[in-house]
């Protein structure tokens, strides 16, 4: 297979506070090969937003240290200088996020918002070619009126036009690897399925690489190839859509699922997992999910569990599993 | 056949708009324009839609939150919109409400005693040592424990807030709770649990629930039935499974294609609506859902269609099921 454009291995975030470092991602390993739409799931504070920010380098150098290797065509992004992420950002890896609200600047005019990443990253172009593109990157995401609504002003916009926009903004550099940051969570259902259709003919069209990172099983399920499910900072399973669908495998992975609500077909009773997601750090022996575990046992409290490949290629962190010793990664 | 707990009539609310040089109304948002339905002694009705269709300024209504403009709310054979201000403050201790946000809805300097003890205090509980009882009788019913009382809000998880929230809204035996999107600021995993809870509570204290919220896979797991919301208008209404398996309004369908299924087996077809939801301030003539419909007619621009029975107790509004001719 070819090499992955983004090889992310053994990435660990830490936060600096005052009673010492909080490891919120750690020791985490994945790749994403061009084109592919790789789903990220897990709770709240499972640290799926933090590994976007360490790929992006958004993460406050001051206060927070990053370590592990992450590789975008063979480069180390930990290693490479402000001046070279301001390259990278934008033109090779762009993100798009939760808030369509918050993260379009209310001052400026779309038009003006659009260009600013094009003539940046591409000082010879004119204010008129950059118009332009500007006006092909919104008809691309389906926005009608392209040619006013670059002189409009984010508050004119309704919520879905506005992830459009974002999503234009995201894909106007051409970027190889689109990082998608709940994209579709403030959204209501309709206009979030209008965004879903509209990033999967993106993702066919460009073959840019996407990262869903999402909470919502059911997106997931629609739209990515390949799954990671996270809990508290770690990876606990990873597969193909289907694998993790049909057979999941961790504890968490299986509650997960089981407690969605189904709306096809009702249930007496959904399925919980009971207690919280642990506060980073608090945890400091054995299994992560062990305390909220029903299948757990002595050494699930105890050691740590590596992620290990099963027969059909999924992975997964868990205890378990430990028989298959011979599939180790 | 179980008695009519809250019966509903031709409920609207609009709000002016203000502008102008002397800030004469120069219109109204219609946020709820007129609805009917009625909730059964015991049973759980869904209220779903998209944001701005109204659906919280319902409920809102129902506990005089909102006035209504026009309309009648009728609860155990009272109507509400003629009591007093000071005689709705009484009837309150009837209906209660559950709040979307758990971490804006607990006042942060209060710890979750005081804040249990106030509706105790307001409907008249005037012995202390009773209304501490109370309290940790509360904590115990939602699944907390005694030694949460002394603590204030921000020491507490998302899940456990709601908790307290809904030990609140118990605290002075209520008949009917107004749940304004209890979990959709919860995790998958704690919103089961709250789900359950709600559940577990509705049995053992025969509650009667309206449950307004906008994610359909929740709305069908809780409720009997459910009504379907649009710009202030309801679009269907009917027992949950019905509603679900054959849904009669083209929104409905529309709107049930459109949630993503966590299941890689479904295939399914995806009615896919162009457009967005159009300003309640400059609603469309006639049906307020034909800018988008895929099954738009002749005078589904010009005639608002009725709401009414299409089959044993499945309302929808829809010219679709007008006499057929």
């Amino acid at each position: 297979m070819a090499t992955p454009v983004l090889d992310v291995k053994r990435l660990k975030t830490s936060f600096l506070t005052d009673d010492g470092p909080v490891t919120v991602v750690n020791e985490v390993d994945f790749h994403v090969h061009a084109g592919e739409v790789l789903g990220i799931v897990g709770e709240s504070g499972c640290g799926k937003s933090v590994t976007s920010l360490s790929i992006m380098g958004l993460v406050p150098a001051l206060t927070s240290k990053v370590e592990g290797e992450i590789l975008y065509k063979g480069e180390n992004l930990t290693q490479a200088s402000d001046k070279r992420m301001r390259q990278i950002r934008g033109n090779d890896i762009a993100m798009i996020f939760q808030e369509p609200m918050t993260s379009l600047n209310p001052l400026f005019t779309i038009g003006s918002q659009l260009t600013e990443a094009l003539r940046l990253h591409n000082k010879k172009l004119s204010k008129k070619e950059a118009a332009q593109q500007a006006i092909a990157a919104l008809k691309k995401v389906g926005l009608a009126r392209a040619d006013e609504l670059i002189n409009e002003y984010p508050h004119q916009l309704s919520g879905g036009m506005r992830q459009r926009v974002m999503i234009a903004m995201a894909m106007i550099c051409n970027p190889q690897i689109l990082i998608a940051d709940e994209p579709t969570t403030a959204l209501d259902v309709t206009i979030q399925a209008q965004i879903l259709e509209l990033m999967k003919k993106l993702n066919e069209e460009t073959n840019t690489a996407i990262m869903m990172i999402t909470h919502d099983l059911g997106v997931v399920a629609e739209l990515c190839q390949r799954v990671i499910v996270m809990y508290a900072g770690k990876i606990v399973e990873e597969g193909t859509v289907e694998s993790i669908f049909n057979h999941p495998s961790h504890p968490y992975t299986i509650g997960l699922l089981r407690s969605v609500p189904d709306m096809r077909r009702k249930k007496d009773r959904l399925f919980s997992i009971p207690g919280n997601v642990p506060k980073p750090g608090s945890l400091k022996i054995g299994c992560q999910f062990a305390p909220r575990c029903s299948q757990a046992h002595e050494k699930c409290l105890k050691e740590k569990p590596e992620l290990k490949a099963l027969p059909n290629g999924q992975k997964v962190r868990c205890w378990l599993y430990e028989e298959e010793k011979e599939y180790i990664v | 056949m179980t008695e009519t707990l809250l019966k509903v009539e031709n409920l609207k609310k609009f709000f002016p708009i203000h502008g102008g040089l002397f800030g004469r109304q120069v219109g109204e948002v219609k946020a709820v324009d007129d609805i009917s339905f009625y909730i059964k002694k015991g049973e759980t009705l869904g209220l779903v839609g998209e944001s701005g269709c109204g659906k919280s300024t319902t409920g809102r209504m129902l506990l005089r939150l909102l006035e209504p403009t026009q309309g009648t709310i009728e609860f155990d054979g009272q109507d509400l919109t003629k009591l007093s201000k000071e005689e709705m403050r009484k009837m309150r201790k009837e209906i209660q409400m559950v709040f979307q946000d758990p971490f804006a809805s607990l006042n942060p300097r209060h710890t979750v005693e005081k804040i249990l003890e106030e509706p105790l205090i307001v409907h008249g509980v005037k012995s202390k040592e009773e209304r501490k009882k109370r309290v940790r009788e509360l904590l115990e019913t939602v699944g907390l424990s005694n030694w949460h009382a002394k603590r204030y809000p921000h020491q507490f998880s998302g899940g456990q807030r709601q908790r307290i929230g809904i030990a609140r809204a118990l605290a002075v035996h209520p008949k009917l709770i107004v749940a304004d999107e209890p979990v959709s600021a919860l995790d998958v995993s704690i919103q089961a649990q709250v789900l359950n809870l709600l559940q577990d509570l509705q049995k053992e204290f025969g509650l009667t629930y309206l449950f307004i919220a906008h994610d359909l896979g929740v709305v069908r797991h809780i409720s009997d039935r459910v009504g379907v919301m649009y710009l202030g208008q309801m679009m269907e209404l009917a027992d949950s499974e019905a509603l679900y398996d054959s849904p009669k309004h083209p929104y409905t369908e529309a709107l049930l294609s459109a949630v993503p299924i966590p299941d890689v087996h479904v295939k399914k077809e995806r009615i896919v609506l162009k457009g967005d939801v159009p300003s309640p301030a400059n609603p469309p003539t006639g049906c307020p859902f034909h800018l988008r419909c895929p099954k738009v007619m002749g005078n589904c621009a010009s005639v608002r269609p009725v709401f009414k029975e299409v089959e044993p107790g499945h309302y929808a509004a829809c010219h679709l099921y007008d006499e057929q001719m």
